[in-house]
């Protein structure tokens, strides 16, 4: 039914190659050749010719059991964008790569059924004759009504640039990550609230036809059953077992790895919550099925009254039923954030590939300067610096959170310890540690993964490319991760040293080197246990089983049982990877605190936060029942760094997931043994902080750099007034009209320098009368000219503090401010630019301030030009020393000095200031006459 | 100035015009205070401000809150909650325990009827001391005898651990308006006109509080009282009456009844003098260096001679409105904070040529200088020409607060500490010195972290 996606090399450059030809021949002198797309209309940066939609878009499409694949919505949500491109035979196409195993209700050897935790998978898919390339990002959601359990969807971003795609595939994957890791979570909270309900109905269903069955026996004094009885039986026995069977989904779905999202742009508050209700419902559970502790029934109360069905036997046909929408499946409020994120996907990616480059290296570059920066860079660059600094302490919160509340309430599942005791198999795990135990293999093992690692990185490229030539769909960052790491896992296992497992144990904690397969690890819930592959290969009984003692937290659990069954199979699981369905993506716990990590140095500039395993494993308890645990090591990324420099590196989530197999009591069958599937990458990224600032966008940019210019040309005291907002003296544009005066604050708000990381020190509209603390806090203030009493006396205070301020009067077009006889803000702001474009003059600017602020650096820390060479030496020689270097050395004249030295006095303020307090702003003013200006 | 703000007309004109406050522009080459920080905290007017040490300064006010502040930083250290109403005195006291360390403490006394000692270091409540019968309006620390006295309705007199040694008789409901130690265990008391000599005695059986002398010399109100050295202290009551004592058998030396139309200004006429307000003419604060008071009497600032014996400089409209706090810096320069909401640095300077115009005479020329001469000659100037050979120049205003200032802490090296009717408290600094400041923090800094924060 579904054709391989055929790529076809993009082979449209030979056309424009005839078109070139056409062209008349230039004489020789000329002969820089022509731009070949000079065609009367033609956008030299358009590629989108050949494609069928005017621009790059989101689509989410799913295969529906029913129909088949089907294009669900596109953002943005507009006919035009999608134009004449078939969207239903694009979701085919891209709903046909086959990118998991698909997973069935009952694995073999599993008298359950099972959730599987599904990672994500990330694919590059072309189809030439579209011109549409689409990063595809695959997930798949729960439904008790699905086939499985399960309902594929993916999201994919189609654009036709193939080297956008390409280029941005790391941070493609790293936005939907975050979307779909949103989904899925809103998906897993719909889900456990649809089994709670499922559950009750089941029970109510029980109930009725137990006494239904009490009643036939006691009226049934004949001594032998009647079928009636006989098939009531058996009903109930099917209830039963179906009520055994969605608790244990119920419980499977709980214990999903929940990982806490650090990112509160996603949920700011619902992890908590809903980590409490899914506790709570438990106990429920827990009681109602079993009755066995009472004390705990008052929990009723807290539930939304729901009235149980009574269950039919036989359910709907498959095709009677209605599949639930993608809304349906989704709590609300984390498809609200999903579709928010999904936008805003589209929006950092509009537009041409070598502009998000550029602005990607930009950045970069920019986060570099970390002295400098905050002066004139919009604050959201510098947000991205902010979780190593910040994270430590909110981790460390929110673990302590869930660590008392884990110590709260860690209920026995009774339910469970009735059902028998299970096996539990161990998956091959992408973890690779390094061992503090020296051993001489060790570091060769580390080098050489750390080798092929970058190789990784770069034939993936080329992987790809070649690939989307071949017309195949690609699957990116596929097998050839694990196969390093499963060589390593076996030399782990011969390692000739095995030192006894509380060494072992305690060693979890040892530092890690490949961040290729590295470990976050999630929780420190007790519920959670992590034990590194190579520990499980070196000490085989010391892991045997793992306790599943209060799974109720949802804690990521799993006991890594090895058995030599299970080695083997480890050692050839390279050949099961498909077989595994991984979840990684949740875990209720948290990461882990101490994360940052420095890599080794391979010639990478970029250290980034790495995991280290820093939980002890739970201590060796009897087995109660076991568990498969699996692992997956995968990739999330950092955001900003991209494909542009090779330091990928990153944190790499240990994820594992719980199976409850149920065997029949003892034997070990450690049956169905899920290996990892490395195949498919992360689901899952590092998100970013929640952070006050809201980023400067392009368009404000655009908008502040074409007001500025506007204001260059209209205003001949242009320059003066530049001057007051980069010599820190506040300036005050004064108007009536509200809309005025906020186009000049937002002109001119481009040469405000930041007085610390947070947002600019702009105000746009007052209509109070000023204060001093107002300058202090304000450097660029818009204020209402009101014809009133108010008025004057706002008036007032501005005539009384007029030291501390230049005044714009935009009705009069006067400026009031001190003389500038500078040269600096000339080339800043020339009248006479050529420059008409809004953004080209945001950016010239921006390179000037870039300028300046180096300017500033080197005169700030440079020792001797504010401290005394030798100790004898007057202070006067200092200042001396200090004017020539910026008059002579950095060129700078008359007023051009005062605007260095505030700058600096910014930087030396931002450098001293203790990182817990915040700075006290300070004002800092001269004596010095202003002067009126009119045009 | 601001005239075209303002535009045409809607400004009420007389506003600048009215006042012959001399004014300095906006270039004060000679004001150091460049840089400024606002220390945001209470809720009411701030009154007080007093030093605690080097670097401290506590400041309270009509919140009834105690705020302990760096001065330096301006950080904020402790916030002192107690007092259910406002404050109206407050002393610093250090108190050396056993192990002779000094222990910063503070006294306040507010409208509660209590009075609290705080610990400066922890910010803690030490101990709490509600048994008056009416509010405590000065507290005075007497530290030749390491007791403390309280003057409301009565004077009482305590020791270090809070024990009520002795107390007078009830004075007058108006009560103690302030108080001044005296040499030979004596302290001058102003009670509405009066002024109260009292004296203490130790004795083995307990102390005790006499009243020794009562001087009903002023005509009104004592508003002000300054203890100038050993020998002499001075009072200023409402009507501008101004007079000078000696501190130890308390009898007037001098005294300058009406010395705001003083010899200055000969021609006026009395009439117009004696119509101006009360207010116009209290003497609302006095300082006092070896050789001369300063006072501040309504909106003008006087400067008075002992030797002399008369106003040698004044500036009659010195601020807006009154003058609430003067104080002498040591490089001959005056500040002053009035209720316009500016406060003033003046400088004083020498007249050279009688007569004539007045020329600045150069920075540097001290006060103290050729005083033998103009000693020698003084007495011939003075019967030749009533006209002082000293005047007072604005060298800087600064302006930050929206209301009155009701005080000022000078703190040197520092800068300088105001409180203001507007809630606020503002510390000026020296621009430049806080700068360098800033870079010898910086490279230590940069040193500490081994310039390992720095990727160049």
């Amino acid at each position: 039914m579904i054709s391989a996606p055929d790529v076809v090399a993009f082979t449209k450059e030979e056309e424009f190659e005839d078109e070139l030809c056409s062209e008349p021949p230039l004489p020789e002198e000329y002969s820089v050749p022509l731009f070949p797309f000079s065609g009367p209309s033609a956008n030299p940066w358009s590629k989108v010719a050949s494609s069928k939609f005017t621009r790059d878009f989101i689509l989410i499409s799913e295969f529906s059991e029913q129909v088949g694949p089907q294009p669900l919505l596109t953002i943005p949500d507009d006919a035009k964008v999608s134009g004449t491109f078939d969207l239903n035979y694009f979701s085919l196409r891209i709903m046909s790569v086959d990118y998991q195993a698909s997973f069935v209700g009952h694995p073999p050897g599993c008298a359950y059924p099972k959730l599987n935790f599904v990672e994500d998978s990330k694919v590059v898919l072309g189809d030439s004759k579209e011109g549409a390339f689409a990063y595809v990002h695959h997930l798949t959601l729960y439904d008790l009504e699905a086939r499985g359990f399960v309902r594929p969807f993916c999201m994919a971003y189609i654009s036709a640039d193939e080297h956008k795609i390409m280029q941005q595939f790391q941070e493609l994957s790293a936005e939907f990550s975050k979307a779909s890791e949103c989904l899925k979570t809103g998906n897993r909270k719909a889900f456990a609230s649809e089994l709670e309900k499922k559950l009750k109905d089941l029970d109510y269903t029980r109930t009725v036809l137990h006494n239904e069955t009490e009643i036939q026996k006691k009226s049934n004094d004949k001594g032998y059953y009647t079928t009636q009885a006989i098939e009531k039986a058996n009903e109930l026995a099917s209830v039963e077992k179906s009520i055994i069977e969605h608790q244990d989904l119920l419980k499977q779905i709980r214990s999903y790895p929940y990982r806490k999202l650090k990112d509160s742009d996603f949920h700011p508050y619902e992890p908590e919550c809903g980590l409490d209700q899914a506790n709570v419902s438990c106990d429920q559970d827990l009681t109602t099925s079993d009755l066995a502790e009472p004390g705990e029934t008052h929990l009723y109360a807290h539930v939304p009254s729901y009235t149980p069905k009574l269950i039919k036997a036989k359910s709907a046909k498959c095709f009677d039923k209605k599949l639930k929408t993608l809304e349906e499946l989704c709590d609300i409020y984390f498809f609200t954030q999903t579709l928010d994120q999904l936008h805003q996907i589209e929006r950092t990616f509009r537009g041409d590939v070598c502009y998000l480059l550029t602005n990607q290296i930009s950045r970069a570059l920019l986060k570099q300067q970390s002295i400098t920066n905050f002066l004139f860079e919009d604050a959201s660059f510098l947000e991205e610096k902010a979780p190593e600094k910040q994270y430590g302490g909110s981790q460390r919160f929110s673990q302590d959170v869930v660590n008392r509340k884990c110590l709260e309430e860690s209920p026995t599942p009774k339910v469970v310890i009735s059902l028998g005791s299970y096996k539990s198999s161990v998956e091959c795990v992408p973890i690779k540690m390094e061992q503090e135990i020296e051993d001489s293999q060790e570091p060769k093992m580390t080098e050489s993964i750390t080798f092929e690692h970058q190789e990784n990185l770069d034939y993936l490229d080329a992987d790809i490319k070649g690939s989307i030539s071949s017309g195949e769909s690609i699957e990116v960052l596929g097998t050839e991760k694990s196969a390093p790491v499963l060589t390593k896992s076996e030399s782990q296992a011969s390692l000739p040293i095995s030192p006894s497992p509380q060494v072992g144990r305690s060693k979890v904690g040892s530092r890690r080197t490949v961040s290729e397969d590295s470990i976050e690890v999630l929780s420190t819930c007790p519920s959670e246990s992590l034990i590194p592959e190579d520990f499980k290969a070196s000490y085989p009984s010391a892991i045997n089983e793992e306790p599943y003692a209060d799974d109720e937290e949802g804690g990521l659990r799993f006991s890594p049982k090895l058995n030599p069954d299970n080695a083997d199979e480890q050692e050839g699981s390279s050949k099961q990877e498909n077989l595994l369905q991984v979840d990684s993506a949740c875990c209720i716990g948290k990461e882990s605190p101490n994360f940052l990590e420095p890599l080794p140095d391979l010639g990478q500039k970029h250290c980034d936060e790495d995991g280290v395993v820093s939980i002890p494993p739970q201590p060796y308890r009897p087995a109660e029942q076991g568990l498969h645990g699996t692992f997956a090591g995968y990739h999330s990324h950092d955001s900003v760094s991209g494909g542009l420099l090779p330091y990928e590196l990153d944190p790499r989530y240990l994820a594992g997931s719980r199976d409850v197999s149920k065997t029949s009591l003892d034997e070990c069958s450690d049956s169905t043994s899920y290996i990892s599937s490395a195949a498919s990458t992360c689901s899952d990224r590092t998100p970013s902080p929640a952070h006050p600032i809201i980023p400067v966008n392009e368009r404000h940019k655009k908008k502040a750099g074409q007001n500025a210019l506007r204001f260059i040309r209209q205003y001949p005291f242009a320059h003066p007034a530049i001057y007051s907002l980069l010599s820190g003296r506040t300036l005050i544009v004064l108007g009536e009209d509200e809309a005025i005066v906020k186009k000049l604050v937002t002109a001119l708000s481009i040469f405000v320098p930041n007085c610390g990381v947070y947002a600019k020190p702009v105000k746009h509209w007052v209509t109070s009368p000023l204060h001093i603390v107002d300058f202090q806090k304000w450097k660029l203030i818009g204020l209402q000219r009101m014809v009133s009493p108010a008025g004057v006396n706002m008036l007032h205070a501005l005539s009384r503090y007029s030291r501390y301020v230049s005044i714009l009067d935009a009705d009069s077009k006067t400026l009031r401010c001190p003389l500038y006889k500078g040269t600096l803000v000339s080339r800043l702001a020339d009248h006479r630019t050529q420059i008409k474009r809004g953004s080209t003059y945001y950016m010239h600017v921006q390179s000037i301030l870039t300028q300046l602020c180096s300017k500033a650096f080197l005169f700030t820390f440079c020792h001797h030009l504010h401290l005394p060479i030798s100790e004898r030496e007057p202070e006067e020689s200092v200042v001396n020393r200090r004017m020539n270097f910026l008059k002579l050395h950095l060129g700078l004249a008359n007023e051009d000095i005062k605007i260095v030295q505030y700058l600096a006095e910014l930087l030396k303020l931002q450098y001293i200031q203790e990182p817990g307090q915040g700075a006290n702003p300070l004002l800092r003013f001269d004596y010095v006459p202003s002067f009126l200006y009119k045009i | 100035m601001l005239r075209w703000l303002i535009g045409g007309g809607r400004e009420p004109q007389g506003l600048a015009e009215k006042s012959s406050v001399q004014t300095i522009g906006e270039e004060q080459i000679q004001n150091p205070y460049t840089e400024l920080l606002v220390l945001k905290g209470h809720q009411d007017i701030v009154r007080f401000l007093v030093q605690i040490d080097d670097c401290r300064f506590a400041s309270a006010g009509d919140d009834g809150i105690i705020f302990l502040w760096n001065a330096q930083t301006g950080e904020k250290l402790f916030e002192l909650h107690g007092h259910t109403h406002k404050i109206t005195a407050i002393a610093p006291f250090s108190l050396s325990d056993a192990s002779g360390e000094n222990n910063q403490l503070i006294l306040t006394a507010s409208a509660d009827r209590t009075v609290i000692v705080w610990d400066c270091s922890s910010g803690k409540q030490i101990q709490k001391v509600s048994c008056f019968h009416s509010t405590v309006k000065c507290l005075t620390v007497l530290r030749r005898l390491d007791v403390w006295l309280s003057g409301g309705s009565d004077l009482c007199v305590w020791n270090q651990k809070l024990d009520l040694l002795c107390k007078t008789s009830h004075l007058t409901d108006a009560g103690i308006s302030a108080l001044v130690e005296l040499p030979k265990n004596c302290v001058a008391a102003a009670v509405g006109k009066e002024l109260i000599i009292f004296r203490l005695i130790d004795r083995p059986e307990g102390w005790n509080v006499l009243e020794v002398k009562r001087l009903v010399d002023h005509q009104d109100n004592i508003l002000s009282l300054v203890s100038v050295n050993d020998l002499t202290f001075v009072t200023g009551s409402h009507v501008g009456e101004l007079i000078v004592w000696d501190a130890l058998d308390w009898t007037k030396q001098a005294s300058e009844c009406s010395f705001w139309d003083s010899s200055l200004h000969t021609d006026a006429q009395p009439e117009i003098k004696l119509s101006q307000s009360p207010n116009e003419t209290s003497v609302q604060h006095l300082t006092s260096d070896e050789e001369c008071v300063f006072a501040a009497v309504g909106k003008g600032i006087y400067v008075y001679n002992f030797q002399m014996k008369h106003v040698i400089a004044c500036q009659k409209t010195a601020h807006d409105s009154s003058v609430l706090h003067i104080a002498k810096l040591p490089n001959r320069q005056l500040l002053s904070c009035s209720e316009d909401g500016s406060v003033r640095i003046w400088e004083l300077r020498e007249k050279q040529q009688l007569r004539a115009e007045p020329v600045p005479t150069g920075f540097f020329n001290m006060w103290g200088f050729g005083r033998a001469n103009k000693q020698a000659n003084q007495a011939a100037k003075k019967t030749q020409e009533n006209t002082t050979m000293y005047f007072l120049e604005l060298v800087g205003d600064l302006i930050g607060h929206s209301s009155a200032v009701q005080m000022f802490l000078y703190f040197g090296e520092l800068g300088l500490a105001t409180c203001s009717a507007d809630h606020l408290i503002i510390l000026w600094k020296n621009g430049e010195q806080e700068s360098r400041l800033r870079s010898v923090t910086l490279f230590q800094k940069l040193a500490q972290n081994g310039g390992s924060q720095l990727k160049f």
